[in-house]
C-alpha cells in the first residue's frame, strides 16, 4: 500500500515536470508573441497543478493530514493567471496591432484596447457632460 | 430587513469569505470560524462601493458540473498543446485570432468565460469589443476557426447562460 501511494505521488511530479518543461520549451520554441502566451498557460494548469496533487497526496497517506492549502493555491492561480494573460495580449493588440489588422469585432465598431475618448463620446453624447470655454 | 440588507451586502461574498479563510487556516476550530466570519462581514460592508450589483445566480448548483467540464478539458486540451509544442513545425502552426459574438450579458459572466477560455491551453481571450457584444480570442493552432468558435459558445457559454441568467 505505501508504496502504491509512494509510485502515485511519483507520478504526478514527472507528469507535472514534463508540462512545465514543455510549457518554458514553448517560450523558446513558438515564433510569434501571441502564442508564446499559450505557453505559461499551459505550465499553470497542469504543471503546477500535479505538484498540488502530489503533495495533497503525500500529506493524506504519509503525513495523515487532511491539507486543502493546495486548493486554495490551485484557486487564486485560477483568478489570477487569466488577467496577467489578458494584460500581456492587451499590450501586443495596443503596440504591434491597428484597428485594420485586427478582425472584425463581431456587430461592434471595434476592439475594446483600441477605444478612444472620442469614441465613447461619439457612443454616448449624453453621457459626457459639455465642455464649458 | 432593509437594515439587514445594508448591513450584509453580498451574503454568498460573505460565505465564500469565511469558507475560503477556513480553508486558509487549514483546520476546523470555533476562533476561526468567528474570526473567518467578522472578516465576511467586514469586508463586503467596507468594499460595498466598488459592488454596486449583486451578481443573480439562477442555477448555483450547475457551477460544480461547470467546473468538473472545465477541469476535464483542461487536462485534455493540456495534451493536445503539449503534442503541438513538441512535435508540430511552426511553419505548419495555424495561430489564429477567432471573434466570439456573445449572447451573455451580465460582466460577471463575461469575465468567468474569458478566464476559462484562457485557462484552457490553445486558446486565450484577448480583448473584449467596445460595446461589450463580442469576445477576441487568441487560437494556438485552429486550421478551421469556426469550428473552435462553436465548440466554446456550446461547451461553456450556454452553462454559463444557465448559471447566471
Amino acid at each position: 500500500m505505501e508504496s502504491l501511494f509512494e509510485f502515485l505521488v511519483a507520478a504526478f511530479l514527472v507528469i507535472a515536470g514534463v508540462f512545465g518543461f514543455v510549457g518554458s520549451f514553448g517560450l523558446l520554441k513558438l515564433n510569434d508573441p501571441m502564442s508564446r502566451l499559450h505557453a505559461p498557460t499551459k505550465a499553470t494548469t497542469l504543471g503546477v497543478g500535479g505538484v498540488l496533487l502530489a503533495s495533497m497526496l503525500h500529506a493524506a497517506a504519509f503525513e495523515k493530514y487532511f491539507s486543502v492549502h493546495e486548493l486554495m493555491i490551485t484557486l487564486f492561480l485560477f483568478l489570477t493567471a487569466p488577467i496577467t494573460a489578458n494584460f500581456i495580449a492587451k499590450v501586443h493588440i495596443h503596440r504591434q496591432e491597428t484597428r485594420d489588422t485586427m478582425p472584425e469585432a463581431g456587430g461592434d465598431d471595434h476592439w475594446a484596447t483600441h477605444d478612444t475618448p472620442e469614441d465613447e463620446e461619439r457612443r454616448h453624447p449624453t453621457l459626457t457632460p459639455p465642455t464649458e470655454d | 430587513m432593509k437594515l439587514i440588507w445594508r448591513l450584509f451586502p453580498h451574503p454568498l461574498l460573505t460565505l465564500l469569505l469565511t469558507v475560503t479563510w477556513l480553508l486558509l487556516v487549514n483546520g476546523w476550530s470555533l476562533n476561526s470560524l468567528v474570526f473567518g466570519l467578522l472578516l465576511g462581514v467586514l469586508i463586503p460592508f467596507v468594499t460595498q462601493p466598488y459592488w454596486p450589483n449583486r451578481p443573480k445566480l439562477r442555477h448555483p448548483l450547475k457551477i460544480a458540473e461547470y467546473i468538473l467540464v472545465v477541469l476535464l478539458d483542461i487536462v485534455q486540451a493540456n495534451i493536445i498543446v503539449a503534442r503541438i509544442v513538441l512535435f508540430k513545425p511552426n511553419a505548419d502552426r495555424r495561430p489564429n485570432w477567432i471573434t466570439i459574438p456573445l449572447d451573455l450579458k451580465t460582466p460577471e459572466a463575461i469575465t468567468a468565460l474569458a478566464g476559462t477560455i484562457t485557462m484552457t491551453p490553445g486558446t486565450l481571450s484577448a480583448d473584449v469589443s467596445d460595446e461589450g457584444h463580442a469576445l477576441l480570442v487568441h487560437c494556438l493552432d485552429a486550421p478551421n476557426p469556426d469550428a473552435v468558435r462553436d465548440e466554446i459558445k456550446q461547451r461553456y457559454e450556454r452553462r454559463l447562460m444557465e448559471i447566471f441568467e
